[in-house]
C-alpha cells in the first residue's frame, strides 16, 4: 500500500516538470495561448512556425497520414488539401493589390471636406468683420508709403517704380 | 550564387558582370575585418549540407528556409533540391510547393529566375511529385 503511493508520489514528480501544461503545478504554469507562436502568412517567412489549421477534422487526419506514403498517389485536390491545412494564404492571395486605398483617400478628402464646411461656419458665425488693413483704400496707401520709402530698390517694389515718371517702369 | 542568376538575366545585369573584376579588387583592399569571406561555392555547399541532415527536423527546415529567404539572393537549385529532399523526408508536401511559391516571389523582377529553376528542379519534382504551384493552380486568385 505505502509502496504504491510512493511509486504514485515518484511519477507525479517525475512527469510534472514535462507536462505542467496539465497544471502540474496547480495552475502556477498554466501555458496560456497567446504565448504560443501564431500563424502568420509573410512573404519574408514562407513557412510559418505553426500549421494554419491546428485541430484537425478526421478527413485531415487521414490526408496527413496519406501524406506520408507516396505524393503521386495523392490527387490535385487532396494536394491542395494539405496545402491549406499547413497555410492559410498562397502567396499569390497574400501578394494581391487590395482597393482599401479607395476607401483611404475617401477619408481624406471627406475629413478635409468637413473642415472646410467649419472653417466656413467659423467665418460666417464666429469671426467679427475682416481688419480694415485689408480694404481696398489702405491697401492702396500702404503700397504708396512702400514706395516713398523707397522699400527695396535694388530688387523690390522700388526698383519697380519709375520715380521720374511716376509710373511702373515697362 | 547570385551569380548564376546574373548571368541567367539577358540585358541589363550583364553589364554589371562586366566590371565586377575590378569590383572584387577593389573590395579585396579593404580591411573591414580579417575574417575570411565565405565564396559563393562554400555558401551553396553549407546550405546543401544543412538540408541534407538525415535527420532534420520540422523547425530546422522552416528556420533553413525562412533564413535563407532572407538573404539577398535567390537560392541555387542545389539548395532547394536539398530542402525539397527534407520535406520529403519530413512528409511535409505543404512546405515543398511554398518553397517553390517563395522563390518565385523572391526573383522579383527577374522572370527568367523561376522557369530555370523549374528546369532544373524538373526530375527532383519529378521523382517526388511534388506539384509546382502552377499545376495545382494556387499561382492566381
Amino acid at each position: 500500500m505505502l509502496a504504491a503511493r510512493v511509486l504514485r508520489l515518484v511519477g507525479k514528480r517525475a512527469i510534472s516538470t514535462s507536462v505542467c501544461v496539465r497544471g502540474g503545478h496547480a495552475g502556477v504554469a498554466k501555458v496560456e495561448e497567446y504565448t504560443l507562436p501564431a500563424y502568420f502568412d509573410l512573404r519574408e517567412n514562407p513557412l510559418p512556425d505553426i500549421s494554419y489549421v491546428q485541430n484537425l477534422s478526421p478527413e485531415q487526419a487521414s490526408l496527413k497520414e496519406k501524406e506520408k506514403g507516396s505524393w503521386a498517389a495523392l490527387s490535385d485536390e487532396e494536394k491542395i488539401a494539405l496545402y491549406r491545412i499547413s497555410f492559410k494564404q498562397s502567396f499569390a492571395e497574400m501578394t494581391r493589390g487590395s482597393s482599401e486605398w479607395k476607401t483611404v483617400v475617401a477619408g481624406m478628402f471627406f475629413v478635409v471636406g468637413f473642415t472646410g464646411l467649419i472653417v466656413l461656419w467659423q467665418r460666417m458665425f464666429v469671426y467679427g468683420p475682416v481688419p480694415r488693413t485689408f480694404d481696398a483704400e489702405y491697401k492702396e496707401k500702404e503700397l504708396q508709403r512702400v514706395l516713398d520709402m523707397r522699400m527695396n530698390p535694388v530688387e523690390g517694389f522700388g526698383s519697380k517704380w519709375d520715380y521720374e515718371n511716376k509710373q511702373w517702369k515697362k | 550564387m547570385f551569380r548564376a542568376a546574373v548571368r541567367l538575366s539577358v540585358s541589363g545585369v550583364r553589364s554589371l558582370t562586366r566590371t565586377q573584376p575590378g569590383c572584387q579588387a577593389l573590395l579585396a583592399s579593404r580591411c573591414y575585418s580579417h575574417g575570411k569571406q565565405e565564396t559563393d561555392e562554400e555558401f551553396d555547399a553549407r546550405w546543401v549540407t544543412y538540408f541534407n541532415k538525415t535527420d532534420i527536423d520540422a523547425w530546422e527546415l522552416r528556420k533553413g528556409m525562412n533564413t535563407l529567404i532572407g538573404y539577398d539572393l535567390v537560392p541555387e537549385p542545389k539548395i532547394l533540391e536539398a530542402a525539397l529532399r527534407a520535406c520529403r523526408r519530413l512528409n511535409d508536401l505543404a512546405s515543398a510547393i511554398r518553397i517553390l511559391e517563395a522563390v518565385k516571389d523572391k526573383s522579383g523582377p527577374h522572370k527568367e529566375i523561376y522557369p530555370y529553376l523549374l528546369q532544373e528542379l524538373k526530375p527532383t519534382l519529378d521523382e517526388l511529385d511534388i506539384p509546382t504551384p502552377e499545376e495545382l493552380g494556387i499561382d492566381k486568385v
